[in-house]
Formats: C-alpha cells, sequence, structure tokens
C-alpha cells in the first residue's frame, strides 16, 4: 500500500541536499498555487509565471519553514504575496465586484454562447465560471476554504486578517456567489433547486 | 438563518442540537439548508486550475541554479543587533543625564535634597561644555 510521505520529511531531505525531492512538493501544490494565482492574475501566460515564481522563492526559503504551521499554508502565505507584487508591478487591474467590465464579461459569456453550449456547461464549470467573476478576496477565501483544505485560522493567517473577519468573508462571499449563479447562470440554477 | 446554517454545514456550530431540531420541525428550514448545502457541495467539487505539462520541469530546471538561502535568523548577525541596541541606551542616557543637568535645582523650593546631595550646588557647565557634546555626538554616530 502506498502512503504519501508527509510534507516535513520531503522539506528535511530537500534541505539535506536532495534537491528532485522538490518535485514532489510541486507536483501536490501546483494546482491550488496556480488556482490561487489565477484568482489574482487573470492570464494563463502571467499566472504560470508568477506560480513559478512563488515556487522557486519556497524553494530558496525552505530554510526558514520550521513547521510551525502547515506547508500548504506558508505556501500560499508566498503565494499570495508574490501576486499582490505582481499586480502591483504591473499595475493590472484587479477583479472587483465594482468593476463594470466584469459584468460585461459575465453578460458576454452568456452570450457568446449558443443555448445548446450553455445547456452543455457543467454545474461545476458554472461554479468555476462564477467564482471568477467574484472580487479576488471572495474568490480566495472560497477557494482556500473548499480546496486548499484550510482553515478559518489558517486561512486568516495566509490572508493576514482575523479568523472572525474571514468568517464572515467566507459567509458574504457564498451569499454573493450564490446571487451571481442566480443572476448569471438562471437557467442552470433553475436545475440545481 | 443563512449564517447559521452556513455555521451548521462548515461544521463550526455550537448549537447544532438547535438546529437539527429546527430542520426537523421547520419546512422553511429545512429548504434554505437542502439550498445551501447543494451550493456547498458544488463549490466542494470544483475543480482546480492546471498548469502546464512543462510546469514542474521548469521549476526543477530553475532552481537548480539557486541553493536555498540560510535560515534568517542565521544570517542576522546579533553582535549588529547590539551595537543598536547600545546606541540607543548610549543616546537615551545622554539625553536623560542632559536634561537632568538643565533642571534648575534652587527653584524646586527646597534646598535640602532627598539623596543627600545639594544638586543644585552642582556646577553642569562644567561637565557639559560644547567638547563633551562634541564628543558624545561623535560617540554617537561612530557605534
Amino acid at each position: 500500500m502506498h502512503t504519501e510521505t508527509p510534507d516535513i520529511d520531503l522539506i528535511q531531505l530537500v534541505l539535506a541536499g536532495n534537491q528532485p525531492v522538490y518535485a514532489q512538493l510541486v507536483e501536490k501544490y501546483k494546482n491550488f498555487v496556480f488556482t490561487i494565482v489565477l484568482r489574482y492574475v487573470k492570464g494563463r501566460e502571467d499566472a504560470e509565471e508568477v506560480a513559478q515564481d512563488v515556487f522557486i522563492k519556497a524553494y530558496r526559503s525552505l530554510a526558514d519553514f520550521k513547521g510551525a504551521s502547515k506547508f500548504s499554508t506558508w505556501l500560499y502565505t508566498i503565494t499570495t504575496t508574490t501576486s499582490l507584487s505582481f499586480l502591483r508591478k504591473k499595475q493590472l487591474e484587479v477583479h472587483s465586484l465594482d468593476n463594470e467590465n466584469v459584468f460585461a464579461a459575465a453578460d458576454n459569456l452568456d452570450g457568446g454562447m449558443s443555448a445548446n453550449q450553455v445547456e452543455q456547461k457543467s454545474k461545476v464549470q458554472m461554479v468555476n465560471q462564477a467564482i471568477a467573476l467574484l472580487s479576488t478576496d471572495d474568490a480566495q477565501v472560497i477557494t482556500l476554504f473548499y480546496k486548499g483544505e484550510q482553515t478559518l485560522d489558517e486561512i486568516a493567517k495566509i490572508m493576514g486578517k482575523e479568523p472572525n473577519a474571514v468568517k464572515v468573508q467566507l459567509h458574504r462571499a457564498r451569499t454573493r456567489l450564490k446571487e451571481k449563479m442566480e443572476k448569471h447562470f438562471s437557467a442552470e440554477v433553475r436545475d440545481i433547486y | 438563518m443563512e449564517a447559521r446554517l452556513w455555521a451548521y454545514i462548515d461544521g463550526l456550530s455550537d448549537e447544532t442540537s438547535i438546529i437539527e431540531k429546527l430542520l426537523a420541525e421547520n419546512r422553511e428550514w429545512k429548504m434554505k439548508y437542502a439550498e445551501l448545502l447543494e451550493v456547498h457541495e458544488l463549490m466542494a467539487a470544483t475543480e482546480l486550475e492546471q498548469p502546464s505539462l512543462r510546469f514542474t520541469k521548469n521549476i526543477m530546471e530553475e532552481i537548480a541554479r539557486y541553493q536555498i538561502a540560510p535560515a534568517a535568523k542565521e544570517y542576522i548577525n546579533k553582535k549588529i543587533i547590539w551595537g543598536i541596541a547600545a546606541f540607543f541606551m548610549t543616546m537615551i542616557i545622554g539625553f536623560l543625564v542632559y536634561g537632568v543637568s538643565q533642571v534648575d535645582w534652587s527653584e524646586a523650593g527646597n534646598s535640602s535634597s532627598p539623596i543627600g546631595v545639594d544638586l543644585g550646588a552642582v556646577d553642569y557647565s562644567k561637565m557639559f561644555n560644547n567638547s563633551f557634546v562634541n564628543g558624545f555626538m561623535m560617540m554617537t554616530s561612530g557605534s
């Protein structure tokens, strides 16, 4: 039976000079990191560049990871700060609830598809598209909670907020997500309820 | 209602038995719960984005050029920390002594000092002349 090596053991091996072991950590977390980066950086090419930068930074600072938190929490903190630095550098527009372009994009999303294509969209795809319409913070808190396997306390640490604030934000993010699904994907939502 | 139901769904509620009773007896709560649970399950089922196939290979090629940096604690020299601390301590003590020297003790109303020394009689100008101040400034800026 195959059991997964704990992150801390892999890190110890890397720190001892076994560099190829780092590939296991990259493989394990690349999708999580890439998804979180995509919540900030909208282009896939840019997001991939930032995600690679995250893993390189994490590698270079690996000696600073003392195991006080989960490796994933530490890694997602680097992901958040690296994504924000990238945005500051490029002065890209961050997705915002107030950004009219987001709503225009959402309207075009349905408008550009035939009825048949809309029917073919899976519910999961719909939720992913609805998440893309949320603000960066809302999308990040949902991603970290549902896919990043982070507790509210850990999310608070990653986002630099109080756990209670994160709890409230998660609740509001879900409410807003539900509203977005009802507004932009009403046909699919009717199927769900 | 929604906030309480979300807490229940997340397993963070401290009123589990109350909510379970409401769900069993109240139709409105039951419907709302089913609605939120559906959204919850959909969110849990969302797929993560995948980077390109070369992603890991690119990183491994890149890090081959780098060394792991020593832990921050190891490269911060303790002597520098102590030097900075000594600088500020000298500054604080120096300014305190200079401040005390500026007090006109003769106006205190009581010429007898509680420490048995007539501070008003001490001629501080002899100690804090220009040479002393210049020397003190040179010492603090040099440390």
